[in-house]
């Protein structure tokens, strides 16, 4: 009886979590449409601007699509205010492996150019950046004063084919996590000072406002998922936990040092995929193994479900990495197109609107923040739980 | 789809950044945190199960307390019965030796009022047959004198002892 209740309750809970997930799911793709739409009618806007141009004047047709990817996507400047020459801007180190070897310089060499213009010259080697990526320079600048090569591929997007350097820079994305981490550090490492200080005693301040958390983390995620095996799991998942979330929240943050796209980047929720698949795979028993390789099927279905499930091991850890970052990027696109209503009607009295639903959208982004860094973690759980467990 | 290539330099800072990060937590956050959590819940557990062992010895405790008063009303009751019963035993007792004891004197004292009586009775028998003989004798010694009354007065006697 009293473990059916509980079993019950589990029920209950995951499709809490499922009705919010699909309920997201829903605004996720609400958010792309909407983003495409914007998208769309940019074009619509910018087709006009462009005729007036033509006809002389000052008007100026406003590329909603790529100031939104532009927002979205990693950059080599942390803008603190204002814009380029006119606002204070953190010019972030630039750190290259190029054929010469290590080059570093900062990025304000580049003069806030992003279409190639600007050429820097280091240890012999000339570097140009456009879409802010670094390619090595061409000798001489094409009719439009780039040094970088562009073509059109098939679907008519633009496509530089100059070499590049490795760019191991410290990026907006990269000096945002390296913060995100200084803060967990100094954060954890003082409640873990609390915890010696006021040892078998009530928790105080900051210790009292996370230890809640930590015990969510434990008792709602390790311990369901993983049984009784939780406690060497505990340091991965709360890990993971605390840096989804605060990396979700300072992207939430409008300004300086928020503002990073950190955990909407492919390549942040790679490596955190990538580290759950690596945890699973090699903490995984003989019996995992025995379900991938010899899976209680009829021996007919073998050849079938063998690969299927060899095929899972990576649709679990691919799903979680395209999971956080869809949810994340799709999040930031939507407020910014929401914002950026006011310029593709280009009044002021759309304002209102356009800021309510923002906020909005930026308040139902805040529980998101915690949700996704919750999928995140309970789902690793789940797939490291699924490889201990032992055969009943 | 510029968004679903990662950079392979972001990659590379984000691997070690994480690596390191989990380490660092690891070993100077979540290590004594998850202790200090775990020897916390074990030290209210334990306080809690002595709680209920303290409690129960309590409950243990006056239920025995109970126990013993109760006993002791019991021997209390018992004693006073039994001193009850001892009392009206001496008491009957006394009752009956002084009833005994009175009754002995009183036997007693009449065998010597008997006595006395009985020796008095004897006095007085000598001392009436020794007055009556003195009268007799005197009145004899006055009647003799004269005959007739003599013989008289031994007709008179003889008259007694007949009757006798």
């Amino acid at each position: 009886m009293d473990y059916n209740r509980v079993f019950v309750s589990k029920v209950r809970r995951l499709i809490v979590v499922f009705a919010l997930f699909s309920v997201f799911l829903g605004f996720r793709t609400a958010a792309f449409a909407q983003a495409d739409s914007v998208a769309a009618q940019s074009h619509e806007v910018s087709a006009p601007a462009a005729h007036g141009e033509e006809h002389g004047k000052e008007e100026k047709g406003f590329d909603i699509t790529s100031f939104i990817f532009h927002h979205i996507s990693d950059s080599h400047f942390f803008t603190i205010w204002g814009h380029g020459d006119h606002g204070l801007t953190l010019h972030l180190p630039i750190i290259l492996w190029t054929d010469n070897g290590l080059v570093m310089f900062s990025s304000s060499a580049f003069q806030f150019d992003d279409a190639g213009k600007v050429v820097v010259e280091k240890n012999g080697q000339r570097f140009a950046i456009a879409h802010n990526k670094i390619y090595y320079a061409n000798a001489a600048a094409d009719a439009h004063g780039s040094y970088v090569s562009h073509v059109a591929d098939e679907k008519g997007e633009e496509k530089v084919t100059n070499a590049r350097p490795l760019d191991f820079s410290v990026t907006k994305n990269v000096f945002s996590m390296l913060l995100s981490i200084v803060v967990l550090v100094v954060v954890f490492t003082t409640v873990a000072a609390g915890y010696k200080k006021r040892a078998g005693k009530a928790p105080k301040g900051l210790q009292s406002f996370l230890e809640p958390i930590i015990l969510f983390v434990r008792d709602d995620i390790a311990r369901p998922n993983l049984g009784h095996k939780y406690a060497a799991f505990m340091p991965y998942l709360l890990s993971v936990f605390f840096f989804i979330w605060l990396n979700n929240m300072l992207g939430l943050v409008p300004f300086f040092p928020g503002g990073a796209n950190v955990t909407g980047n492919i390549a942040l929720t790679v490596v955190l995929a990538a580290a759950t698949f690596l945890i699973t795979t090699f903490k995984a028993n003989k019996y995992y193994w025995g379900h991938i390789l010899n899976p209680p099927v009829p021996w007919w279905l073998k050849p079938l479900m063998i690969p299927v499930e060899i095929f899972g091991m990576f649709t679990k850890p691919i799903a979680l990495a395209i999971r956080l970052f869809a949810n994340i990027t799709a999040g930031h696109i939507l407020v910014m197109s929401l914002l950026c209503l006011i310029f593709i009607f280009n009044s002021i009295a759309v304002a209102p609107a356009s800021i309510f639903f923002a906020v909005f959208i930026g308040l139902i982004e805040f529980l998101v923040a915690f949700i996704q860094a919750f999928i995140f973690t309970i789902l690793s759980a789940l797939f490291i739980g699924m490889a201990v467990e032992e055969h009943h | 789809m510029d968004l679903l290539v990662p950079e392979i330099g972001l990659l590379a800072w984000n691997t070690i950044s994480f690596l390191v990060l989990v380490f660092l937590l690891g070993k100077f956050a979540w290590k004594p945190i998850m202790k200090g959590i775990h020897d916390r819940e074990k030290s209210i557990d334990e306080a809690l199960n002595k709680a209920e062992l303290a409690r129960q010895e309590m409950a243990r405790l006056s239920s025995q307390n109970e126990e013993l008063m109760k006993q002791a009303r019991e021997e209390r009751d018992q004693i006073l019965k039994e001193a009850k019963t001892l009392k009206d035993s001496i008491v009957n007792e006394a009752k009956t030796q002084a009833q005994t004891e009175g009754a002995k004197l009183i036997e007693k004292a009449r065998i010597e009022i008997e006595n006395q009586k009985k020796a008095a009775l004897a006095e007085l028998k000598g001392q009436v047959s020794a007055l009556s003989l003195d009268i007799a004798e005197r009145v004899l010694r006055s009647q003799l004198d004269d005959k007739a009354k003599q013989q008289e007065l031994v007709n008179n006697l003889l008259k007694d002892v007949e009757l006798n």
